[in-house]
């Protein structure tokens, strides 16, 4: 009786223990047996969830890093200072997790290290490799920092502290290199991927859509995380960074939607198929509608607005980064990819446990500024007063500064 | 460069290629109508006794040697494009390149390979002939020098205009193949994929590779360059007016507006 009311107080922690559950056993399949016979991969597909999710998503998940932390260090948004901690974290944890689901994907996960050893400099995916390895270690001594403030390692803390500027540096050109190289991957295949998708401009529209992923996460992180600490949450931090993801949304806008229209492939959208189907969900509910949440005082202000919003552009994104991995490729193919319940079941573990490990370094860790009563009471305030003016004439209230 | 040169007039749909790749690679009986993990090449029947043969094209600038990470595949000087398994660490991005979609993959094993014909390059790497071309009983499938062999399929063409489409495929198609082929219009037209881009592939990725370095270096000198301009900024804001007044809203509220 008692562990069943635990279990209706706690129904995320229940779904997270039942798909870890699910991706052990696929785990246990995927290292006895082979890729055959977890996921339904073929020669027809030979990249799937794993690499569309796991590993293009992921790193685009975990772009708020290098976004949030250039607009602090390099840009000097002073404001932004209280999410840059958090936004390094889920990049942290972001790139292990993409490492982790690489060594679900690759056929021969030991020999992971080989393109360091063994170099191709023609290939893009070198230069991923290359590069996600120098941007995780690189994460890895940002995070290195927290971990020693937190065991008062004075010394340590101060070194680690002089060298944030250095290191944000070097993260926003890893950044730029990797997040645009995921596109330029698929430059290669002009007569595989539908036109809808295959576009010279790929490198920079998944450098773009990864600033604006960076903005996003971080509002959809902070709700997240005030829910799970209780703490309160940065509504006004959040609103400005939901303007500049406005315009850098807008910007995509512009460059996707303009380059369909200028390489005349809107016209695949007839018949509406599947692929249309998935079109429509990127460009439609992922992109113009958190699009025109965002660009609107009257909705940013809306906290719960501007959190939905931000759920939407994410996953207008993970759409776009999946149909250019998976559905652009079933137009020219003839044939169809559906994960495998064990495929998904892997990706869903490794994202519990990312929401595991940021719930425990959340709590053990100086990661938010719950140190400083007088910010944590403005934002109370403010949200409070947002609140009570949701879709009224807010806008046109006097401005709170 | 060698190359092999197919004739699709001269098949009679013997299989006797089918058969001596299996042997050569010591690959099993079947499957024999499609590539597989264990099938390098096979036979389309387009009917009235004409056939067509499937196999790795042998790219002169192979997208999939441009794609992968770690060198496991290459284009060797001699013709063949080569499968290192020491190497390959099994990403399959070479499968997902490859404009023919011909590498397959052990989708089975726990120590997958990438398997694709690789031209027999025990034999001819040696300087030996393929073992498809060495069995081929009418000519359909001949092993040599590619330029040579263009020159042999025009001559072909020039002296039965009507049985050839005035084309040799593999001459300029993805930057040009070490497969060779000529036939009929309408059977070329169903052998090859119908987007196949003009240029080698790996152009494309390389006009982006190639500015790499610029790239970091501009954005480099431009994100420490902006940096040094709002810092020095917000050090003469703070030394004109009440600093602390001007730094609490430079924190609060101007910097949104400089975005």
């Amino acid at each position: 009786m008692k562990a069943l009311s635990w279990m209706i107080t706690h129904p995320w922690r229940v779904i997270g223990a039942l798909v870890t559950l699910g991706g052990l056993y696929g785990a246990y399949l995927r290292f006895t047996q082979g890729l055959g016979a977890v996921t339904n991969l073929s020669d027809a597909f030979p990249w799937g969830m794993w690499v569309g999710f796991d590993v293009m998503c992921g790193v685009m998940l975990a772009a708020g890093g290098f976004t949030i932390s250039a607009l602090v260090y390099i840009f000097q948004v002073k404001k932004w200072q209280p999410i840059a901690r958090p936004a390094v974290l889920t990049a942290f944890l972001g790139y292990l997790l993409v490492v982790g689901g690489l060594m679900f994907d690759l056929g021969h996960p030991f020999k992971v290290w080989h393109p360091l050893v063994m170099w191709n400099h023609h290939s893009v995916m070198w230069e991923v490799a290359w590069c996600v390895t120098l941007y995780t270690s690189v994460l890895a001594m940002e995070f290195a920092t927290f971990v020693f403030e937190k065991l008062n390692w004075e010394r340590l803390a101060r070194i680690f502290h002089h060298l944030t500027f250095p290191l944000t540096l070097a993260a926003v050109l890893l950044s730029m290199l990797h997040q645009s190289s995921l596109g330029s991957l698929f430059l290669l295949v002009p007569g595989r991927l539908d036109p809808l998708w295959y576009t010279p401009l790929l490198p920079f529209l998944f450098f773009v859509s990864a600033i604006a992923v960076g903005l996003t996460m971080t509002i959809v992180e902070s709700n997240l995380s005030a829910r799970a600490f209780g703490r309160c949450i940065e509504g006004p931090v959040l609103q400005s960074v939901a303007k500049v993801a406005a315009w850098v949304m807008g910007f995509y806008a512009v460059l996707r939607i303009g380059d369909l229209v200028q390489r005349g492939a809107l016209s695949e959208l007839w018949p509406l198929d599947r692929a249309a189907g998935f079109f429509f969900a990127e460009i439609i509910l992922g992109l113009l509608i958190p699009l025109v949440i965002f660009s609107y005082p009257h909705f940013r202000k809306n906290t719960r607005l501007l959190n939905r919003g931000a759920q939407l552009a994410v996953l207008g994104f993970i759409i776009h980064r999946l149909n250019v991995g998976i559905t652009g490729f079933e137009v020219v193919a003839g044939k169809t990819y559906t994960p495998a319940w064990t495929e998904i079941a892997v990706s869903l573990m490794l994202v519990a446990i990312g929401v595991t490990a940021f719930n425990l370094a959340g709590r053990y860790l100086p990661i938010f500024e719950t140190e400083d009563p007088e910010r944590t009471k403005i934002w109370a305030r403010e949200n409070k007063r947002l609140a009570g003016l949701e879709f009224s004439r807010a806008s046109s209230a006097p401005d709170p500064r | 460069m060698k190359a092999l040169l197919y004739d699709i007039n001269l098949c009679i749909g013997c299989e006797a290629c089918v058969d001596a790749c299996k042997e050569e690679n010591g690959l099993p009986e079947e499957p024999r109508d499609r590539l597989s993990a264990t099938s390098f090449t096979y036979l389309t029947d387009a009917g009235n006794d004409q056939y067509y043969r499937h196999m790795c094209m042998h790219c002169v600038e192979p997208s999939c040697a441009s794609a992968c990470p770690v060198g496991a595949l290459q284009k060797n000087e001699m013709g063949p494009v080569t499968y290192d398994y020491d190497k390959c660490i099994g990403c399959r991005y070479c499968m997902v390149a490859c404009p023919f979609s011909d590498p397959r993959y052990e989708w089975e094993s726990n120590t997958p390979r990438v398997r694709k014909c690789e031209m027999c390059k025990q034999r001819t790497l040696e300087g030996g002939v393929t073992a498809c071309a060495e069995i081929c009983p009418t000519g359909a499938t001949t092993f040599g020098d590619r330029t040579e062999l263009i020159a042999t399929a025009w001559k072909r063409i020039s002296e039965d205009p009507d049985s050839y489409a005035p084309r040799v495929f593999g001459t300029e198609e993805v930057g040009g193949t070490c497969v060779l082929m000529i036939g009929p219009e309408k059977i070329l037209e169903a052998a090859i994929p119908g987007n196949l881009p003009d240029t080698a592939p790996p152009e494309l990725t390389w006009a982006v590779m190639e500015r790499i370095p610029a790239a970091v270096g501009i954005a480099g000198v431009s994100l420490l360059g902006i940096n040094w301009i709002i810092r020095r900024r917000m050090s003469l804001a703070a030394q004109n007016g009440n600093a602390a007044e001007h730094s609490s809203t430079a924190s609060e509220l101007g910097q949104e507006e400089d975005l």
